[in-house]
């Protein structure tokens, strides 16, 4: 009967009844889109780095995981690398910003496709000057340029020699000499790949590099995929905490308005209640479940919405921004925005529980 | 006055005093009242003549200042929030003037949530379908307040006063928002349901016509029974 009870004050109020449910579905969707928008990237970002193929990855002494602002190592540790014992193949790229979070690589293209396989080209191919850029379907489809054409960046004009499938390490490539040139970086390189003969000696290899380059984080490339993740990034960790905690309070705000509201809507009727013999607890109850019946309602809100953010970004920055759907985090933000719900509910609920009955039984 | 005397409203040299501001202000001033099991009452007086209040205490709505009432064997002075929140539940039932039926429901699910409030929760008995029957309304359970009439409702809100069997059926006003025709007709189904089920009423009206159908008639005024 409770349930009953709740139900149609739910539905005797559609307007407010929806709009709590969007409000409440609003900090779900900023939790589910934030922690989304996390792994979809860094899951990118080790989809990426093992299109390139090779086993070992060397980085600058200093660079976390996610960055490579600079070029700090010499060219000349790709000869020294290369005359490794099990070394195959070693390529040198170079990385640099061109926005917020796109990045242009430099690479030698003929040492590359060696060690990735080569660009699968949707259009156009490889690089014919110094000039040419090879960009990722999603970039291309972002920038609205196709093969043959041309875009503006780093301040000057670029043709665009080739569109190829996303995943191989960069979404916008260049040839390795003339981003150098460009940046005053030449002879430097900002990460080395090595390509081993054979899986089972990597970590010999990689023993071996340890001991003569110190400080160096040189890691098999099954390590560095595995590690780019949300854990081992302890900023992105607390950005995601901090965004948890304003959900909380945008639960509790949203909540404790529309029920405080509800509850002065409703004197009269909690007056009747109350001459009919209900309790406090009774009283109290209806009000808590009708905020939890509401905070599920914003939560199942909220993930349909998640969905909507996602198709956003993949319609209109699909190069910029890569959402994934985390359903695993799906209760956890419905646990939250319960929590704010349940927290925002009570001050009104017990307000509403201590009613005077012959108080509430006059109110018009 | 005797406590083994078979009342089942008894009361000896009630007083309530509200504050309002810095104010006391007596609302009643020594009421002594006994009601028989199965008597139909009017309390009859103009307004501010403490019916209401007397009403209220009576009904466990709010608490006595000072003297001595029970009510079907419970001292009223000695329970707090709590004991007077369980006689509402248990021993005695409302019936307003403006009906107060929650708009929400459906007539049917008014009754329902009182009995579920009164924790009943068996289907509906013999007696209360007879009930529905005498009242008139069986066929208008599945309609809102706001599709029935004033006389639908009111009986609606009889049913719902004496679903859970209170010992006491406590109206104020019951005829206040209705045409004389709808009067009539709530005022002789109060008087069956004390006659054909001996269902214990007291009454607050200030109409002399309505306060005629109960078997005893209490004056009041300026906060004391003169009659």
């Amino acid at each position: 009967m409770i349930l009953k009870l709740v139900f149609e004050n739910l539905k005797h109020r559609p307007l407010r009844t929806g709009l709590s449910v969007f409000l409440i579905g609003i900090p779900v969707t900023l939790m589910l889109t934030l922690v989304g928008l996390s792994q979809g990237m860094l899951a990118d970002s080790a989809r990426r780095a093992r299109g390139v193929g090779a086993d070992i990855a060397v980085r600058p002494p200093g660079t976390s995981l996610i960055s490579l602002s600079t070029a700090p190592m010499s060219q000349k540790l790709l000869d020294k690398l290369r005359a490794e014992p099990h070394v195959t193949l070693a390529t040198g790229t170079m990385v640099h910003p061109v926005a917020a979070v796109t990045m242009v690589t430099g690479v030698d293209l003929d040492e590359f496709n060696k060690m990735s396989g080569g660009f699968k080209f949707i259009g156009g191919g490889p690089f014919q000057g110094p000039e040419d850029v090879i960009l990722d379907e999603f970039y291309a489809r972002q920038r609205g340029v196709k093969a043959g054409g041309t875009i503006e960046m780093l301040n000057r004009k670029w043709r665009v020699c080739g569109v190829a499938e996303p995943g191989k390490l960069a979404r916008i490539v260049l040839p390795l000499a003339t981003l150098q040139d460009l940046t005053g970086n030449s002879g430097k390189l900002s990460q080395i790949f090595l390509k081993v003969d054979s899986p089972a000696n990597v970590e010999t290899v990689i023993a071996s590099l340890r001991a003569q380059l110190e400080g160096y984080p040189i890691y098999s490339m099954e390590e560095f995929t595995s590690l780019i993740s949300v854990n081992n990034l302890p900023e992105l960790r607390t950005f995601i905490q901090v965004m948890t905690v304003v959900s909380v309070i945008i639960g509790f705000a949203v909540v404790f308005l529309s029920m405080y509201t509800a509850v002065l809507q409703r004197t009269r009727e909690i007056g009747i209640l109350k001459s009919l013999g209900a309790s406090q607890s009774y009283v109290l109850l209806i009000i808590l479940i009708e905020a939890l019946l509401l905070s599920l309602a914003g939560s199942f809100a909220g993930i349909g919405l998640s969905y909507g953010s996602r198709w956003l970004m993949m319609k209109l920055i699909p190069a910029s921004l890569t959402q994934a759907i985390v359903p695993e985090w799906w209760p956890i933000a419905g646990f939250i925005a319960m929590t704010g719900a349940v927290l925002g509910a009570l001050y009104p609920a017990f307000s509403a529980a201590r009613q005077d009955p012959i108080e509430a039984l006059a109110y018009e | 006055m005797s406590k083994s005397s078979g009342s089942i409203i008894e009361i000896q040299g009630l007083r309530k005093v509200f504050r309002v501001g810095k104010v006391d202000v007596e609302a009643l001033r020594g009421i002594d009242l006994d009601v028989e099991p199965g008597e139909f009452l009017a309390i009859v007086g103009p307004s501010g003549s403490g019916k209401s209040t007397l009403f209220h205490i009576i009904g466990g709505l709010t608490p006595p200042t000072a003297g001595a009432v029970r009510v079907a064997n419970q001292d009223l002075t000695a329970l707090g929030d709590a004991g007077r929140t369980r006689l509402r539940k248990t021993t005695v039932g409302f019936v307003f003037q403006k009906f107060n039926l929650l708009p929400i429901l459906t007539a049917g699910d008014n009754i329902a949530l009182a009995r579920h409030i009164g924790g009943n929760r068996d289907g509906e008995s013999d007696r209360f379908r007879e009930v529905l029957e005498l009242l008139g309304i069986s066929e208008r359970l599945k309609h809102k307040p706001s599709e029935l009439s004033g006389g639908e409702q009111q009986r609606v809100a009889i049913a719902r006063g004496i679903v859970n069997h209170p010992a006491i059926l406590l109206a104020d006003e019951p005829t206040g928002n209705l045409d004389s025709q709808n009067s009539q007709t709530v005022l002789a189904l109060l008087r069956d349901l004390n006659e054909r089920m001996g269902q214990t009423i007291l009454m607050i009206t200030h109409n002399p016509e309505a306060a005629a159908y109960a078997h005893r008639i209490v004056n009041m005024r300026d906060g004391r029974i003169v009659s």
